[in-house]
């Protein structure tokens, strides 16, 4: 049955997330946009009370919430949609916080896509972080040249990582890195490596246009030996590479659904302030008969629906057990370039209101690109999309 | 700067010339009617004539309330599967598009006109009869607007103009069936479930920069009997042979719809850039009067604010039918066309391309899915249907354009329908009325 409603069951959750983003993020958002680097103490309430609902029924509003449902015949809206839904209104409030939430980072969503039921039980509950990118290696991840060399029970752990998101404040890095370079991308496992495990280090912090009360982090490993049983999945080199990636066909509809709350945001505020200056946006008249500014708010509005629709379809695969690697990047890409667009637009059709920090609109201009570059950049969610359309590999369309 | 031109003797012979050449235009537009109606005079892009000659339509049945179609039920879930019945009428639909309307595409928009076997079949295959309530003689149980834009759809995947051409007997069917009375219904209605469903169209449109459905220069004057209408209608679908039409025009300053059968209007051949297979024409209503009977849905504001958005909802599900089309044809086409030794697919530039339309793709049909399925559950529907023309109007016509793009200079001569798709898809931005979901 055709229905693009968002079911009755999710309204609590919604409703819960919209209050904490209203009450808790919005009052805070400036705060620490300028103050940058300092730890958002007031998340913590936030995240104990998160814990609560995510033990609580039917699926959860957190990142951990992404693992795959068994397959079932009857249509199913569960935990990737309410994380999805919790996401969004979250970011609604404030991305950076959202990405600052105790036990809700990226490598949560990895910890809980491709761990075994023993690293479920052992990580689950950690704050874990994601470690991929490197000086030299971005888009490229099968580049990665940190190393992991099996030592007796162990792996040892050599190399740089870069724009590790909450590296600081994590309780664990999920980290990346090759059993043997030689082999390509194959060999690349992905490890969980707890805080204060010697040979860990944070480096530095990123100073950032946007998401700025959000920590980003270089982490250096030097020798840094972590047990044989924090390699995530399978240790099998044949098994590879497909399996770190499946945790971008969940983590993408996440930061889909990040732009789309952070978008919502802007289009809110730019309604109620074209307001205010006389212009009304009508949904009947055509676009051409109404002013200039309410003809530009309803074509970033349809880009939004698109976008807002696109996330949840593919939510809404992954909760059915339909392979959704397509669906994912044309989200992620549809809301990434949206969210930009619309968030800058939005400023320049709120002139200096919209330009200064008197409104959120300019924060919210600074903190939507990172949404366009983080877990696939624009682009490499067009290369997937137009790969699997095509029907073509990596080696035929580079 | 538009009166600039003067005639001279050179150009009073070419227009001379011109009404000669323009009396072949008269079959080439397809304006020969079973019954020869007469030729008033030249206009510009052909001659006017009298509308068909009407079957007349008579009460079959009283049955004095109207039989509605009652909402759907509304959903639990999100979900995006096509129910049993709505996944047989699509494969049918699309079978239907695949072997009939593709191949005759071409050919019918040479000749701004759609065989008339093939309307026959699209009428065989019951395109009117499913929005009908079974009470008279349809097939339908409740409203099923996903459904009309999964047909609608599935039809423009094949030929749009002819999907238009298909689709313009349902505009009136689903109007009636909507917002008709006891007495229009069983008028008109038994002859849309029969054998030989008449051509039938929704007039909405008028002939100008910025047209506003709201803001109607078409006039409905009171007359002691009824209504005086006066006022020009643009690109009508099947004009010529249509013996029945839902016009809308002001009120008392209000919009509204009136069904007005075919004797007493003038058509007017209005062959367009795209489209050309549904056949459009002007609908000249020169003081035509109609009774206090035909006013339809009371002449609501509601209904006919209810009766802009579901049309344009048709268009947004048709403009999704021919960007998919355009998808699917220029896939291959990448993948096969070899430059710089090897397939052009290679270039990101192009690949790029191919992605941007599919995504794009699948956010119209979301957005126009939605819309559909707010507006069968009985939800309000006016912000998703306006998002969703926006959205199928911007994107539908880059769509359009890069299909063209992607095939070079192949993709600009006519041995390829990527040409005929970028015509038609302009459409979508700019219509309104014709089609009704």
């Amino acid at each position: 049955m055709i229905n693009l409603e968002i079911p009755k069951k999710f309204g609590a959750l919604v409703n819960q997330a919209h209050q904490a983003a209203a009450e808790i993020f919005r009052p805070n958002s400036r705060k620490y946009d300028i103050a940058e680097h300092e730890y958002p103490k007031e998340l913590d309430i936030f995240a104990a009370l998160l814990d609560g609902m995510n033990s609580s029924g039917e699926g959860g509003a957190g990142a951990g919430s992404v693992r795959r449902t068994e397959k079932s015949n009857q249509v199913r809206n569960g935990a990737n949609m309410s994380i999805v839904l919790g996401a969004i209104e979250l970011c609604w409030g404030d991305v950076g916080f959202l990405l600052s939430m105790p036990r809700q980072g990226l490598g949560n969503a990895a910890i809980a896509s491709v761990a075994n039921e023993e690293q479920l039980a052992r990580f689950g509950k950690l704050w874990a972080s994601m470690a991929i990118t490197e000086p030299d290696t971005g888009s490229d991840s099968a580049n990665i040249k940190t190393t992991a060399i099996k030592d007796g029970d162990d792996y040892i752990i050599n190399g740089e990582k870069i724009f590790v998101t909450a590296g600081e404040r994590s309780d664990a890095v999920v980290v990346w890195a090759t059993l043997d370079k030689s082999l390509g991308r194959a060999a690349i496992k992905s490890f969980v490596v707890e805080k204060g495990t010697p040979g860990m280090e944070v480096v530095r912090l990123e100073n950032k246009l946007g998401i700025r009360a959000s920590d980003t982090a270089v982490i250096q490993f030097t020798d840094c030996r972590v047990p044989a049983a924090n390699l995530l999945g399978d240790p099998d080199i044949s098994q590879g590479f497909a399996g770190v990636m499946q945790t971008f066909d969940n983590t993408r509809p996440l930061v889909a659904a990040m732009a789309i709350g952070l978008a919502r945001a802007a289009l809110e505020e730019t309604a109620k302030l074209l307001a205010e200056a006389g212009v009304e946006v009508d949904y009947d008249k055509p676009a051409n008969q109404q002013h200039a500014a309410a003809a530009t708010y309803l074509g970033l509005e349809a880009d939004w629906e698109a976008a807002n629709l696109l996330t949840l379809k593919a939510a809404w695969m992954a909760d059915n057990s339909k392979p959704n690697s397509l669906e994912a990047s044309e989200a992620k890409a549809k809301a990434g370039r949206v969210v930009t667009e619309l968030t800058l637009k939005c400023v320049e059709l709120c002139g200096s209101i919209g330009y200064s920090e008197h409104t959120l609109l300019e924060k919210w201009a600074r903190d939507s690109k990172i949404l366009d570059i983080f877990e696939g950049t624009q682009q490499i969610q067009q290369l997937i999309v137009a790969r699997r359309l095509l029907g073509k590999s990596s080696g035929e369309l580079k | 700067m538009v009166d600039r031109h003067k005639r001279d003797a050179m150009g009073i012979a070419l227009a001379v010339l011109n009404r000669i050449a323009g009396a072949r235009l008269v079959r080439r537009f397809g304006l020969e009617k079973p019954i020869e109606r007469g030729i008033f005079h030249a206009t510009r892009t052909g001659f006017r004539t009298l509308g068909a000659a009407t079957r007349s339509f008579k009460a079959v049945s009283t049955i004095g309330k109207p039989a509605r179609l009652p909402s759907a039920p509304e959903r639990g879930l999100f979900d995006l599967t096509p129910d049993e019945d709505q996944q047989m009428i699509r494969d049918t639909v699309a079978e239907f598009a695949a072997e009939q309307l593709r191949p005759a595409a071409a050919e019918a928009d040479t000749a701004c006109k759609a065989p008339a076997e093939l309307l026959g079949t699209a009428a065989e295959l019951g395109l009117t009869v499913l929005g009908v309530p079974e009470d008279l003689g349809g097939a339908g149980s409740e409203r099923s607007t996903v459904s009309g834009a999964l047909i609608a759809e599935a039809l423009a995947h094949g030929d749009m103009g002819l999907a238009v051409a298909c689709l313009a007997p349902s505009a009136v069917s689903n109007a009636l069936v909507l917002w008709g009375d006891g007495d229009q219904q069983g008028t008109y209605l038994p002859a849309f479930v029969g054998e030989n469903v008449p051509a039938a169209a929704l007039a909405i449109l008028e002939p100008r920069p910025l047209f506003d459905p709201f803001e109607l220069k078409t006039v409905a004057r009171r007359t002691p009997e009824g209504y005086r209408l006066e006022g020009v209608k643009s690109l009508v679908p099947r004009a010529a042979e249509a013996e029945l039409f839902v016009v809308a025009a002001a009120l008392d300053g209000s919009p509204a719809l009136f069904i007005v059968e075919s004797t007493d209007v003038q058509i007017e051949a209005e062959p367009a850039m795209g489209l050309r297979a549904a056949a459009m024409g002007r609908l000249v209503l020169d003081n035509v009067t109609v009774a206090r009977t035909a006013l339809l849905g009371g002449g609501s504001k509601d209904v006919y604010a209810d009766c802009v958005r579901l049309s344009r909802l048709g268009w947004c599900a048709l403009a999704v039918g021919t960007a998919q089309a355009v998808l699917d044809y220029v896939i291959p086409y990448v993948n096969e066309r070899v430059a710089f030794g090897e397939p052009v697919s290679h270039r990101q530039s192009v690949a790029f391309k191919v992605a941007d339309i599919g995504i794009e793709l699948d956010g119209m049909r979301l957005v126009t899915y939605r819309a559909a399925s707010r507006a069968e559950q009985g939800l309000p529907f006016a912000r998703e249907v306006g998002l969703a023309r926006k959205l199928c109007a911007d994107k539908g016509m880059v769509i359009g354009s890069d299909g063209v793009q992607l095939l070079g200079g192949h993709g600009f001569v006519k041995e390829h329908p990527v040409e005929r798709w970028y015509r038609d898809l302009r459409a979508v931005g700019l219509m309104e009325g014709a089609v009704l979901l």
